[in-house]
């Protein structure tokens, strides 16, 4: 896969069970949580929660939003605000699906990169 | 006038002024419903004697399909039972069909030969089934499906098993098609056409109907002509026009059905195709209306029941003299076949100046379609999804503009009206008075409004007020949004019934319920069957239908680990840095050296930050990565330990004392009982984590006082108590009995977790499910029931022989790798290629 300036190939959307959620460690840097929602469609956020920073990955993904493990606070896949009651708001990272692979936006996944 | 044969019940209500007669030919859906319109109006203005074939009350044909196929007893689905038409003075005679009408004279003459005069005279005499008069056509075993006499019959045949073929694969066909597959007969359903219900369905839609109707062991044969029914004293088969023979025991005709005029006929009223009326349901006979199947309005026969509550309202109107003029119906139709959710309205014939906005969903096998004609919306067919059938019906229905939502009409109601809210309260606030929110018997939101303004509070007055969601129930949901709208805060405040979370109307004890008589194997089918208001659920309801689902079909459930909390997804539990704690199972609090060494050099191996006694007797192992699961569990694996599910809404430890093996006071062995319990258990998932202890004697030094199941050991024996809770409300256990035996103390436990695993709500523990349901109860299912507690203990020990298994062997044996595996790994300035 040619490394294109702006989007980073992270391999193929099957690798990602439908309202399943995998993780993409940045040395350096924040890890990310790849969802995967029923629609099929693919969201990524900071791999942290905004309130107790729990591992996003390992909610429970439904309609367009993960519910957090720990606390089960809901967070918005599409904004990454907290949804309900809640108050905070979590890294979006862009990403777009091209013939079946996913690509991430390199400069906000490097985000915070020292 | 000729003298009129009143009857006693008659003449009782008839006292006073002398009441005009009004007799009804067919004790009906029609028929019926025109005499509750009008009584519902007037119920002083007629006389009213009702004729019906049928030697029965009035029932719901509809439901006739369920009946079929089990869901439903006839009880069920009768209308209006005996003591209606002797309340409002209605003489029924049943089992007498009309044979003559007596215009001039004005009465009819029934089978028996009873003459009954009439001011006014109502034919509701329905349809007929077509039957094609190929050879062969009258031999025993060849039958319609009409009424409940043909369902008697259908029911007969299926009970010695064997071969049905399905003449016609419309509606009617396919529900009888359902049902026999169900009664378990070998079911081939032939279809003229290229496409089932091609009047309802175009072909994508028809052939994802068919794909599931084979997947579910039925043969689909299209294109079928047939030419000639086999068997010389009863049915053996069916030959097609192109040679192809077919093994029958019994042949249902489904081919269509013709309006029932020949009485009409013969007392020359004016029939074309059915008995032609004007607008006020009027024949070319003043004296004389019709409603229902048999009659033709505008040049149009209907064979649905929608348009018949609207003709019996326009008939209604007229006969009590407030004509208001019947104008023709647009008809949808939804299939009545379990798990199979259909929907089509209008005209999808396409053309040159309509569009298709066409919406496809393979993953969950949804296809909408929606034809527009200018601005106006003209026909829609949704498979998969009917959600937003009856919204779509209603646009249609009001041939409302729809340029404004052109763009987002395909993706239904929450779309399209703006924002992309899935309340459904909003959706149903959105539908105009008069669109139809039960289908089953034809009541608009008007008239559910009204009802509720009437002083119905709950969904049970509202059944019984206007009949909406009184037959099969899908509209429930759209019932109670209709009460929450009108009531507002009365409404929940009143509710006895809390529904399992927002995405459904349905309480946890209804799912569980509908889960086991619609048999209903997976959480997309449990959401589309009982109208889930979300797409996919949310995170209080999925884990629950996961585990619904398992309990009712052990063998059957395909388990979802997206809908599992992570700690069972993992099988660990979750810590509030991310990493996870590891808790191998110890039997009873027993451990071996070589189990010791093993856990050790794991903790060492995995940089464990912790290792701790928890308060279950069994080592905790803290600050495992994600990563490193399946490495561990293997390392522990190999010294023969498994899983403690110590992270599981499931059996979590046995806690025991030394009991008479070592200890002075001791009275029975508990600690070996505890083990023996532990291996009974160990495995199974409950609505909520589940404790045990035995203790060798009241001491009770295992504490089991305060455990879901505690046992104290007696010298003459064990005593079982239930419920305790050692948690935030510190609850003690209550007393269930005393057995004599480790074998049935064995027995009464598996007993008592297998009655908590079918009743209780997901994430109930058993504290306050004892408390809600009490110990009378649970002791008369348990203590009292000894057939019924051994077969709890059966389905106990059936579950544990498929949901037994070391779940930490099946990951280490490489089952969904991916959860502990990062998708990639981004190194800045180089990029790792994806594992
Ligand atoms: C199995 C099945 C499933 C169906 N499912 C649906 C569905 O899901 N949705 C839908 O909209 N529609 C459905 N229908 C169609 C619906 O049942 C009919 O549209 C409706 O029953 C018609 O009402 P009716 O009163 O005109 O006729 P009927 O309900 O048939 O009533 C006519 C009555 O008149 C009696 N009768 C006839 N002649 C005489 C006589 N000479 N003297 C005395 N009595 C007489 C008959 O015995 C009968 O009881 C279904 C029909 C069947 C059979
Ligand atoms: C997410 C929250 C919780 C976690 C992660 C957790 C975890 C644990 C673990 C790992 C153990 C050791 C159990 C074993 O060996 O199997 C334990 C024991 C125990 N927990 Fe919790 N627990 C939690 C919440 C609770 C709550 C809410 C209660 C009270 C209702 C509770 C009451 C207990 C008790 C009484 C024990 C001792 C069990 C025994 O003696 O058998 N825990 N818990
Ligand atoms: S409960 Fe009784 S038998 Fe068991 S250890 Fe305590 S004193 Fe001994
Ligand atoms: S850390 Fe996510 S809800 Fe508390």
């Amino acid at each position: 896969m040619m490394a294109d300036a702006r989007w980073i190939d992270i391999g193929p959307v099957e690798q990602l069970p439908a309202l399943g959620a995998r993780t993409l460690p940045v040395q350096g840097g924040q890890e990310i949580a790849i969802f995967r929602t029923a629609t099929g469609s693919i969201h990524a956020l900071a791999n942290k929660c905004p309130h107790k920073a729990g591992p996003l990955s390992q909610g429970i993904v439904h309609d367009t939003s993960v519910t957090c493990p720990l606390h089960n606070w809901r967070i918005s896949l599409l904004t990454g605000e907290a949804l309900g009651e809640d108050k905070g708001c979590v890294p979006v990272i862009p990403v777009k699906i091209d013939a079946g692979r996913i690509y991430i936006e390199r400069a906000s996944a490097l985000a915070g990169v020292v | 006038m000729n003298a009129p044969v009143i009857t006693n019940v008659q003449q009782e209500k008839a006292s006073g002024q002398a009441r005009e007669r009004l007799v009804v030919i067919g004790n009906g859906m029609a028929g019926c419903r025109a005499v509750e319109e009008i009584l519902a109006r007037d119920g002083d203005r007629y006389a009213i004697t009702i004729f019906g074939a049928e030697p029965r009350v009035n029932y719901d044909r509809i439901m006739l399909s369920p009946v079929l196929a089990g869901d439903k007893s006839f009880e069920d689905i009768i209308i209006n039972d005996q003591s209606w038409y002797d309340d409002n003075g209605i003489e029924l005679v049943s089992g007498d069909a009309v044979i003559a009408i007596k215009r001039e004279a004005r009465e009819v003459v029934s089978a028996s030969g009873r003459v009954t005069p009439y001011d006014r005279l109502l034919i509701a005499t329905g349809s007929d089934p077509f039957i094609i008069p190929v050879p062969g056509h009258k031999l025993p075993g060849v039958i319609t499906f009409r009424d409940l006499d043909d369902v008697d019959k259908m029911l007969t045949a299926a009970e010695t098993g064997g071969n049905a073929v399905v003449i016609g694969g419309g509606l009617l066909g396919l529900e009888a098609a359902h049902g026999l597959s169900l009664r378990g007969m070998k079911v081939t359903v032939l279809h003229l056409m290229p496409t089932l219900m091609e009047r309802q369905l175009d072909e994508a839609a028809g052939f994802l109907l068919r794909s599931e109707l084979e997947r579910r062991g039925q043969t689909i044969i299209t294109q079928a002509d047939t030419a000639e029914i086999l068997g010389d004293s009863h049915v053996t088969g069916v030959k097609l026009k192109d040679g192809t023979e077919i093994e029958a025991d019994l042949v249902v005709m489904a081919v269509g059905i013709k309006p029932s005029t020949g009485l009409a006929k013969l007392a020359e009223l004016e029939v074309e195709r059915g008995i032609v009326v004007d607008d006020n349901m009027v024949t070319s006979d003043p004296a004389i209306v019709a409603v229902g199947e048999c009659v033709q309005h505008r040049g149009a026969c209907y064979g649905l029941v929608a348009p018949l509550w609207e003709m019996c309202r326009a008939l209604a109107d007229f006969m009590t003299s407030t004509p208001s003029g019947y104008v023709g119906s647009v008809t949808a139709t939804k299939l009545k076949v379990s798990g199979i959710n259909l929907f089509s309205a209008g005209d999808f014939s396409g053309g040159a100046d309509t569009e298709d906005i066409v919406m496809r969903d393979a993953s969950r096998g949804v296809y909408k379609r929606v034809v527009v004609k200018g601005d106006r919306l003209i026909g829609a067919v949704l498979y998969g999804d009917t959600a937003d059938g009856s919204w779509y019906f209603d646009l249609l229905k009001r041939q409302e503009d729809i340029s404004d939502i052109r763009e987002a009409l395909i993706f239904g109601q929450a779309f399209a009206s703006g924002g992309a809210t899935l309340d459904p309260d909003s959706a149903v606030a959105a539908l105009s008075q008069d669109a139809e929110i039960c289908g089953c018997n034809g009541v608009t939101k008007g008239q559910v409004v009204a009802c509720i303004d009437g002083g119905a509070g709950d969904l049970d007055s509202v059944r019984a007020g206007c009949k909406a969601s009184a037959s099969c129930g899908s509209c429930t949901g759209l019932v109670e949004s209709l009460l929450s709208l009108s009531l507002g805060d009365d409404y929940d405040g009143e509710r006895k019934v809390t529904p399992m979370c927002k995405c459904t109307s349905f309480t946890h004890e209804d799912v569980r319920r509908n889960i086991l008589e619609k048999e209903l194997k997976s959480i997309p089918q449990v959401m589309q069957e009982l109208h889930w208001t979300t797409a996919d659920g949310c995170a209080s309801c999925r884990p629950a239908l996961n585990y619904y689902l398992l309990c009712a079909w052990p063998t059957e459930h395909e388990e979802d680990p997206q809908s599992r909390f992570v700690n069972e997804r993992m099988h660990a539990n979750i810590q509030k840095d991310g990493t996870y704690s590891v808790v191998p199972r110890m039997w009873g609090g027993i451990t071996t050296p070589n189990e010791l060494r093993a856990i050790a050099d794991a903790a060492d191996k995995y940089e464990a930050r912790l290792v701790k006694v928890t308060g279950g007797q069994r080592l905790d192992i803290f600050g495992i990565k994600k990563e490193d699961l399946p490495a561990i569990w293997a390392d522990l694996n190999a010294a023969g330990m498994v899983s403690g599910h110590a992270y599981g809404k499931a059996l979590r430890t046995v806690k025991t004392c030394v009991g008479s093996e070592w200890c002075r006071f001791g009275t029975q062995d508990s600690t070996g009982l505890g083990i023996k319990a532990e291996q009974m258990t160990w495995g199974s998932w409950m609505p909520h984590k589940f404790k045990i202890a035995v203790s060798g004697c009241p001491r009770n030094c295992a504490e089991a006082s305060i455990k879901d199941l505690g046992i104290i050991c007696v010298d003459s024996g064990y005593e079982l108590s239930v419920g305790g809770n050692g948690g935030i409300h510190l609850r003690g256990t209550d007393f269930l009995c005393k057995v004599e035996t480790e074998e049935q103390a064995l027995e009464y436990m598996a007993a008592f977790i297998q009655l908590y695993r079918e009743e209780a709500r997901y994430l109930d523990r058993t504290a306050p499910w004892v408390e809600r349901v009490g110990m009378d109860y649970i002791k008369g299912r348990i203590v009292e029931d000894e057939a019924g507690r051994k077969e709890l203990q059966e389905r106990f020990l059936f579950a544990q022989s498929v949901h037994q298994k070391d779940p930490w062997a099946e990951r280490v044996a490489g089952a969904e790798g991916h959860l502990h595996k990062h998708i990639a790994e981004i190194r800045p300035f180089s990029v790792l290629e994806p594992a």
